[in-house]
């Protein structure tokens, strides 16, 4: 197809769609928000209308008050996610979204473990903790609560490796996100 | 220093506002006492979804923002049907809720219920006032908000204690919302390509919708057209964007469009779609839907865009500055007219073969149909018309034309029965130099009949046509064709004695009977002063076609 500005002959054949495809990858959608009641729903509220679920959603502050950060994780394999983004833009206390590529962002987040501990096992554990650079925050005589930071796949591979001495619970809190280099988020 | 409810009248006089729908309550006592002298006129309505779908009527005839107000509790959820329909269409209006005061928010306080949740789902934006200060800002983002971009409701939710207080008022200068930037310029790039195009097509069609009638493009659209003989298919909410009837007209489409339109619009190769949104009931099966065709998609609102079809050339921004350069575009590239002469003689072929008919009656029975046709004639088409939702509107689409835009009040994406009559009456009190028709149902009727008398009370002289085939229309019809003919309630048979009821609502209550006279019948009650309710009986079991079948493609229409 021709450039548009010239006089050429257009053939309707050569024109092509693009329309909403399961990207097949998760998406990180870092949305900058005002800070006001209620944003949160309304954000959560075009996800669940089309009855899409959303992996992971933190919430804070940023250098400005009046602002927050929204990031949220959602399987692009499962729902067409194009058609949320841009209703997304359209609501008023949205001010920016970014459709994180991995490539070009670092993603971080935290999870707590509380893992079965006795005498025998502890040493085992802490050698795990040790390798993926985690922490011990707490120890009791029958459990140790671990702290581990690092990417979501880390933080699964960690998880794995201490199910087997005795999970009691754990708490993550999802991912957070921003772009790499000079550009902002 | 004034209360805050007084400085919202002020920036309702600001903003151009004449009237105002609503009721009060408890919860907006304050804005009603300074609503007393604001110079504002107040509708009372007698429901607050009829003082909902009136601002919407109103809206819809004007091309201004409609206002209601409703209380807390129960008024606030007795807007939520109108909210959801102006969201649906498109609609400018900004809804005030009383709300019960901070103190007692959360704590199931009396008539409170939770407006700005229950809402959220349903509006193009929403406020809940947290200070009195606010309030001014607030009121004209609100009226910025509903007006531009792709227009909709937006609502203000007022704890009553907020609005007493006394604030030092400032008139508000600009509105500023940084995540509020609708695109109103298409781009150049894409607009030359779109021109190209269309210049390239052999079988275009240009298949418009509201959003032309939203974004005052009738003349655009219309230029563009008659340039070089382009076939023009407008949707239900569309009707009235491109003057009917007209040699280029195709009808409307979609599941009661004409055979015309729909087979066109299988055998385009090009369609220019502009301000409308793809909706089920124009696609029928999204698979089979125009397979021949390329899309040009313009719209205002980006998230439209490639949502049911995708679009080959997308171009965001208003209709009317998109089409007026399209046009200049269009006319640089000299386009050949005879690459159409074929696609034209298909046409005339389906139009010669299908035309829209009915079997008339061979005695004095009115068919619906003919009811339509009747009334244009009586009114000679100028007037405006309000449909509610179902057989008869289907049938006014069909039979009614329109020359201009704004005439033609509809629910078209939720399809709201009990719209009509409100909605008229929201019309008519835009345009009191128009006369102005509401087209209903005996079902539709009844679910906002109450509002005979707030015509009746302020003298506002809307036209009731009730078409009574004493059933459920549509529904009946679909029980018909698609459940065995297993009618399940949807006969309403012969109350109320509408005559009767036109009189106790302080209304003319006129009964038509004899298709013979009715032209001149009508005519005569039309002609009566003030409000009439007109009920027509017409043929109790009719069907309107053609059609496509629900989940069907448009060359499977039936009928």
């Amino acid at each position: 197809m021709g450039d548009p500005g010239t006089k050429e002959l257009l053939s309707l054949e050569d024109l092509e769609a693009a329309s909403g495809v399961r990207t097949g990858r998760k998406h990180v959608l870092s949305i900058l928000v005002e800070n006001k009641p209620g944003v949160l729903t309304r954000i959560a509220g075009l996800f669940a209308r089309r009855g899409f679920n959303i992996d992971t959603l933190v919430v804070g502050p940023t250098d400005d008050d009046a602002l927050s950060r929204i990031t949220l994780t959602v399987d692009g394999a499962m729902h067409p996610i194009d058609q949320v983004t841009k209703q997304l833009h359209k609501l008023v206390n949205v001010l920016k979204i970014r459709d994180l590529e991995p490539d070009e962002a670092v993603a971080r987040e935290m999870a707590l473990f509380k893992i079965s501990a006795d005498a025998g096992s502890r040493g085992e554990i802490m050698q795990v903790v040790e390798i993926f650079r985690a922490k011990i925050i707490d120890v009791q005589r029958r459990t140790v609560i671990v702290e581990v930071t690092g990417t979501h796949d880390k933080v699964e591979a960690f998880e794995r490796m201490v199910r087997p001495f005795g999970m009691v619970e754990m708490a993550r809190t999802g991912e957070i996100a921003l772009s790499r280099g000079r550009g902002e988020t | 220093m004034m209360r805050a409810v007084d400085a919202i009248m002020e920036c309702l006089r600001a903003e151009g506002v004449d009237v105002v729908f609503g009721y009060p309550g408890g919860a907006n006592l304050p804005t009603y006492d300074a609503m007393y002298d604001s110079g504002i006129r107040h509708i009372l309505v007698r429901h607050e979804a009829g003082g909902g779908h009136a601002a919407e009527g109103y809206a819809k005839a004007s091309g201004k923002v409609g206002v209601c107000f409703a209380t807390s509790g129960p008024g606030a959820t007795n807007i939520v049907t109108p909210l959801t329909d102006a969201m649906m269409d498109s609609v400018p209006v900004v809804f005030f809720t009383g709300q019960v005061r901070t103190d007692l928010l959360g704590t199931d306080g009396f008539q409170e219920a939770d407006t700005f949740g229950i809402t959220m789902p349903i509006v193009k934006h929403s406020f809940m006032i947290q200070h009195p200060l606010e309030i001014p800002r607030v009121v004209h983002e609100a009226f910025h908000i509903a007006r531009t971009g792709r227009p909709g409701p937006v609502l203000i939710d007022m704890p009553t204690d907020l609005t007493r207080v006394e604030i030092d008022y400032q008139p508000v200068g600009e509105v500023r919302l940084p995540g509020y930037q609708p695109t109103t310029e298409g781009n150049q790039k894409q607009i030359r390509l779109a021109a190209k195009a269309i210049a390239n097509a052999r079988r275009p069609v240009i298949y418009a919708g509201g959003g032309v009638i939203n974004a005052g493009a009738s003349s655009e659209l219309t230029e563009l057209a008659l340039e070089d003989r382009l076939p023009v298919t407008c949707t239900l909410m569309g009707l009235g964007a491109f003057p009917a009837p007209h040699e280029q007209w195709l009808g409307m489409l979609g599941m009661h469009g004409t055979r015309t339109a729909n087979y066109a619009m299988d055998e385009a190769d090009l369609i220019v779609a502009v301000g409308a949104r793809f909706d089920d009931r124009i696609t029928g099966k999204l698979s089979e839907f125009a397979p021949r065709a390329k899309f040009i998609h313009i719209d205002i609102d980006p998230a439209e865009i490639s949502k049911n079809v995708p679009a080959h050339i997308p171009i965001v921004g208003d209709a009317k500055n998109i089409l007026g350069r399209l046009l200049t575009e269009y006319r640089g590239l000299a386009p050949e007219p005879a690459r159409l002469a074929e696609w034209w003689e298909r046409i005339e072929q389906w139009r010669a073969q299908h035309p829209l008919r009915y079997e008339d009656s061979t005695d004095t029975e009115i068919k619906p149909q003919y009811l339509v046709q009747a009334l244009y004639e009586a009114t000679a088409g100028d007037c405006i018309l309000a449909t509610d939702i179902g057989q008869h509107q289907m049938w006014a689409a069909q039979y009614f034309h329109f020359t201009k835009p704004r005439r033609w009040i509809q629910s078209g994406g939720l399809g709201t029965m009990g719209f009509g009559l409100p909605a008229a009456m929201g019309a008519a009190v835009a345009q009191p130099d128009l006369q102005t028709v509401v087209l209903s149902g005996d079902a539709s009727i009844q679910m906002n009949m109450q509002e005979m008398s707030t015509l009746a009370t302020y003298g506002i002289p809307v036209k009731v046509v009730i078409m009574n085939n004493g059933f459920l229309g549509m529904v009946r019809q679909w029980q018909e064709l698609f459940w065995d003919g297993r009618y399940s309630a949807v006969e309403m048979n012969e109350w109320p004695d509408f005559v009767k009821l036109a009189e106790a609502m302080g209304c003319h209550g006129v009964r038509l009977t004899d298709k013979t006279t009715l032209v001149d019948d009508l005519r005569a009650a039309l002609a009566l002063d003030g409000p009439v309710v007109i009920d027509a009986r017409v043929t109790r079991e009719e069907s309107v076609y053609p059609m496509i079948g629900p989940g069907q493609a448009a060359r499977d229409m039936v009928g």
